[in-house]
């Protein structure tokens, strides 16, 4: 019986010693790899997808999926530069184009609710939409001449831990808080794990797919803002291909890719893994192609992991 | 019968599916505190009634009127918020949550934003601890047997009070001695000023509990009578249409040569299990709740593996490693959760009944639809499976009638050696009686079948002989003239307490 919890566990928390044996090949490969900088270098740099990741978790434990991430960051990129080279300060800026945000998020959950379209096509389609809208707001070209100090969102550091994974760890605090603890976080999981019963049992199962969805783009919405301090100009290709990224941390983390079961501490291993991955296979002079390729083997590699670890469990009941 | 003493009406309510009318203008009336039956076959259109009062489907005509407030439809909140709390006939639990979790869903307490888990979990033990039932509230719903996730689903209707508690088919998966404690949670709402309506298709229970039944058919009402107006043969004749004997078919030959030898079978919650099954016999297996004679079932599926496992079938050693391995040497399996591992709820009647035969009845790499159509209309005339069309989605029938497909589908495999799980759990008393001819034409053919059951009378009517299990273990072989319900029940508990 104990063999069995233990490998139950192992099963469940295998993640991290992936994590730990590729932390060790890459400090072989590269000597400057296993240093505080480099940490916090893979930090910085995940820490776009990571907030993403999060709204993900958010909406996959809830059984749907969100294409759209990378779309709305973009929108948010490109619209608060907008605003802002339009004379509108910073701070508004902002918040006005986090309620953007929420509106895309509203717009998935309605075509999900009332059209009843799968997630993967709704926002698939929410994704197309959106991409063509942030090539209408710039015209196509790059907008530049944002506020100087905005950069600081990204390259600023509070000692020596840079704001971006603040903000990171500081979402996934209270999203791991709202998961465990609040109703809501108790109904995305029950809409997952089955929805008609959630229905039956009294609870708003509509209300509960819009809020995911608006977190969802909201989270994006943030993570479109330090794309944008990032480059500091509003580029409306951004972020594309990131809702992949998102999606494989997730799926990474061990979230069912059906829904209704996962953890979001272990997203955040799965968020770094897909870091150390990229970045050590830049210090280790890897190629982009390979790296591609690398990175859908991890994908399918990690639903091939959550499909077996469940069989070997299910026969352990 | 003055409106102050009435606290549900039901007025012309009807319910069409395409080409299905589930419930056709149905009214009547349930008293204040009573409890109150509804009985008929499968498909007459009990659920469809039901969901209609909970708000799970909107009804196409008529009304009902409920605490005096009339309603033509009804949302799940709302019929919360109304009083009415109900047991579905399918479970209705989230897997990954823990009983507690389950228990309260949908209804959390609170501390501030904060779901209080604490005062769940304390909750949830107390209410196990008053009725005496042995769950731990932390266990995840999904590693549950169905009569605990029942239990659940019992815990989750009561935990909260209500003016109507509704409860359909609630005793299908417990066995006696849960039965018994669901009662006296019956009898202690009831004390309490609630109403209740409860469907069965174990009669004797209607007698047992019920103040008065309304009995349905072909989704009309066809009356509603005080109980004591009404005997067990007078009921059945409403329900279907007809007087019907109630006899256990006899054994037709004599058992013939030893088919399968389970020397010893331990691990899996099994622990040194012995018996021998003959051609020609149905061999019943009798025990409590955690008895382990589903998990008994499962190893010799070879759906779950077993530490040691000594078994010869056909005078040849015997070790399945898989489902598909079993019924390659003949032994098939009809399981006690359908839901969950009979029946793919998305594929029509027909393509569920043929899914273990399609090598049989192919030409090449393409399905004969000729001989598929043979195949699904015999067994679906022979089990009686009441339905428009063998296309129609195994979803959208009823729970009885999902379950013959379940029994159709694996007397389709042709199997020498046939495991029955609970056959004839939710299914109505008609059915019930041509699965039982059916079973004994099988065991009169040469086959040899080993029936589950906890439903006493079922077991001691139609077994040749009764293997008695209790704590994982074989305790007891009655041959047919010892039987008796005391005797068995006996030997079933006498493990209980010596280790778990
Ligand atoms: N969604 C649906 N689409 C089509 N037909 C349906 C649907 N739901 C139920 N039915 C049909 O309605 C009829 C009544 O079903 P219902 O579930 O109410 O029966 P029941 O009396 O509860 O039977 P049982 O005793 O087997 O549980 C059945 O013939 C069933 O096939
Ligand atoms: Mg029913």
């Amino acid at each position: 019986m104990d063999k069995k919890k233990m490998i139950d566990y192992l099963l469940d928390y295998g993640i991290i010693f992936v994590l730990a044996a590729l932390v060790a090949v890459f400090s072989m490969t590269s000597d400057r790899f296993l240093s505080a900088n480099t940490m916090f270098t893979i930090l910085r740099q995940v820490s776009i997808v990571g907030i993403m990741s999060v709204g993900m978790t958010f909406v996959m434990l809830m059984g749907g999926i969100d294409l759209s991430v990378g779309s709305v960051g973009a929108v948010v990129c490109v619209v608060t530069a907008y605003f802002m080279v339009h004379g509108i300060s910073p701070v508004p800026a902002c918040v006005m184009s986090l309620a953007v945000a929420a509106t895309a998020g509203l717009a998935n959950g309605f075509c999900v609710n009332m059209f009843n379209i799968p997630p993967l096509i709704a926002t698939m389609g929410v994704m197309m939409s959106l991409r063509g809208i942030a090539y209408l707001v710039t015209n196509g070209a790059p907008i530049y001449g944002i506020d100087k100090n905005f950069k600081y969102l990204s390259q600023g550091t509070f000692g020596t831990i840079p704001y971006p994974v603040i903000l990171m760890a500081a979402i996934f605090v209270i999203a791991a808080f709202v998961l465990k603890k609040t109703r809501l976080g108790r109904y995305i999981y029950g809409v997952g794990g089955n929805e008609e019963a959630s229905r039956l049992s009294g609870v708003k199962i509509k209300k509960v797919k819009y809020i995911a969805y608006a977190i969802s783009s909201v989270l994006a919405g943030i993570s479109g803002l330090l794309l944008l301090a990032r480059t500091n100009s509003g580029q409306p290709s951004v972020g594309s291909g990131y809702e992949m990224d998102a999606i494989t941390a997730v799926v990474l983390g061990g979230v069912s890719i059906s829904g209704g079961k996962g953890n979001i501490w272990l997203v955040i291993v799965g968020v770094v893994i897909m870091g150390t991955l990229s970045t050590g296979m830049v210090m280790s002079n890897i190629s982009d192609y390979v790296q591609q390729v690398i990175k859908g083997l991890v994908l399918i590699g990690s639903i091939a992991f959550a499909q077996f670890s469940q069989k070997i469990k299910e026969h352990h009941i | 019968m003055s409106e102050q003493d009435i606290l549900l009406k039901i007025e012309h309510l009807s319910k069409y599916y395409s080409g299905v009318k589930a419930l056709d203008d149905v009214s009547f009336a349930v008293r204040r505190g009573e409890v109150h039956a509804i009985c008929g076959e499968n498909g007459a259109g009990k659920s469809t009634l039901i969901k209609i009062l909970t708000g799970a489907i909107e009804p196409t005509r008529g009304q009902f009127k409920f605490a005096g407030k009339i309603y033509e439809k009804i949302t799940p909140p709302q019929a919360i918020e109304a009083g009415i709390r109900v047991i579905y006939q399918e479970f209705t639990l989230i897997p990954y949550l823990s009983v507690a979790e389950n228990v309260f869903y949908g209804q959390e307490l609170m501390k501030g934003i904060v779901i209080d888990s604490k005062e769940i979990n304390r909750m949830t033990s107390r209410m196990c601890r008053e009725l005496g039932i042995d769950m731990n509230p932390r266990t995840k719903a999904e590693s549950l047997g169905v009569a605990h996730q029942q239990i659940v689903e019992i815990l989750k209707a009561i935990s909260q009070s209500a003016k109507l508690f509704i409860m359909d088919e609630p005793t299908a998966p417990l066995t006696m001695n849960e039965t018994k404690i669901f009662f006296g949670v019956v009898e202690k709402l009831k004390a309490e000023g609630a109403t209740i309506i409860f469907i069965s298709h174990r009669l004797e229970e209607i007698f047992e509990i019920c103040d008065s039944v309304t009995v349905f058919c072909d989704g009309k009402c066809v009356v509603t009578k005080d109980i004591a107006e009404l005997d067990k043969k007078s009921l059945i004749s409403y329900m279907v249409g007809r007087d019907l004997d109630e006899n256990y078919p006899k054994p037709g030959v004599a058992p013939g040569e030893e088919i399968l030898r389970v020397d010893n079978v331990t691990g899996n919650g099994l622990k040194n299990v012995k018996f021998s099954l003959r051609r020609g016999e149905i061999l019943g297996f009798g025990g409590l709740v955690g008895a382990g004679r589903t998990e008994l079932a499962k190893v010799i599926f070879g759906a779950d593996a077993a530490d040691r496992c000594d078994m010869m079938f056909k005078g040849k050693p015997y070790a399945p490693k898989s489902p598909a391995d079993a019924l390659a040497f003949g032994i098939g399996l009809i399981p006690e959760d359908r839901k969950a591992q009979g029946l793919v709820m998305e594929m029509s009647i027909r393509q569920n009944i043929t899914i273990g035969v399609l090598k049989k009845i192919s030409r090449g790499i393409f399905i004969d639809g000729g001989m598929e159509d043979r195949y699904t209309d015999k067994y679906m005339s022979s089990l009686k499976i009441n339905t428009p069309s063998a296309g129609a989605p195994v979803k959208y029938l009823s729970g009885g009638n999902q379950q013959k497909v379940v029994l159709a589908k694996m007397l389709a495999t042709n199997c020498d050696v046939l495991i029955f799980d609970e056959p004839t759990r939710g299914i109505d008393v008609g059915a019930k009686q041509e699965i039982y001819h059916l079973m004994r034409e099988l065991a009169d053919e040469g086959k040899a079948i080993m029936m589950i059951s906890s439903e006493m009378p079922e077991l001691v009517g139609l077994s040749d002989r009764i293997v008695v299990m209790s704590g994982g273990q074989s305790v007891a072989e009655l041959q047919r003239e010892e039987y008796s319900q005391e005797l068995i029940l006996g030997h079933a508990s006498s493990k209980l307490s010596a280790e778990v």
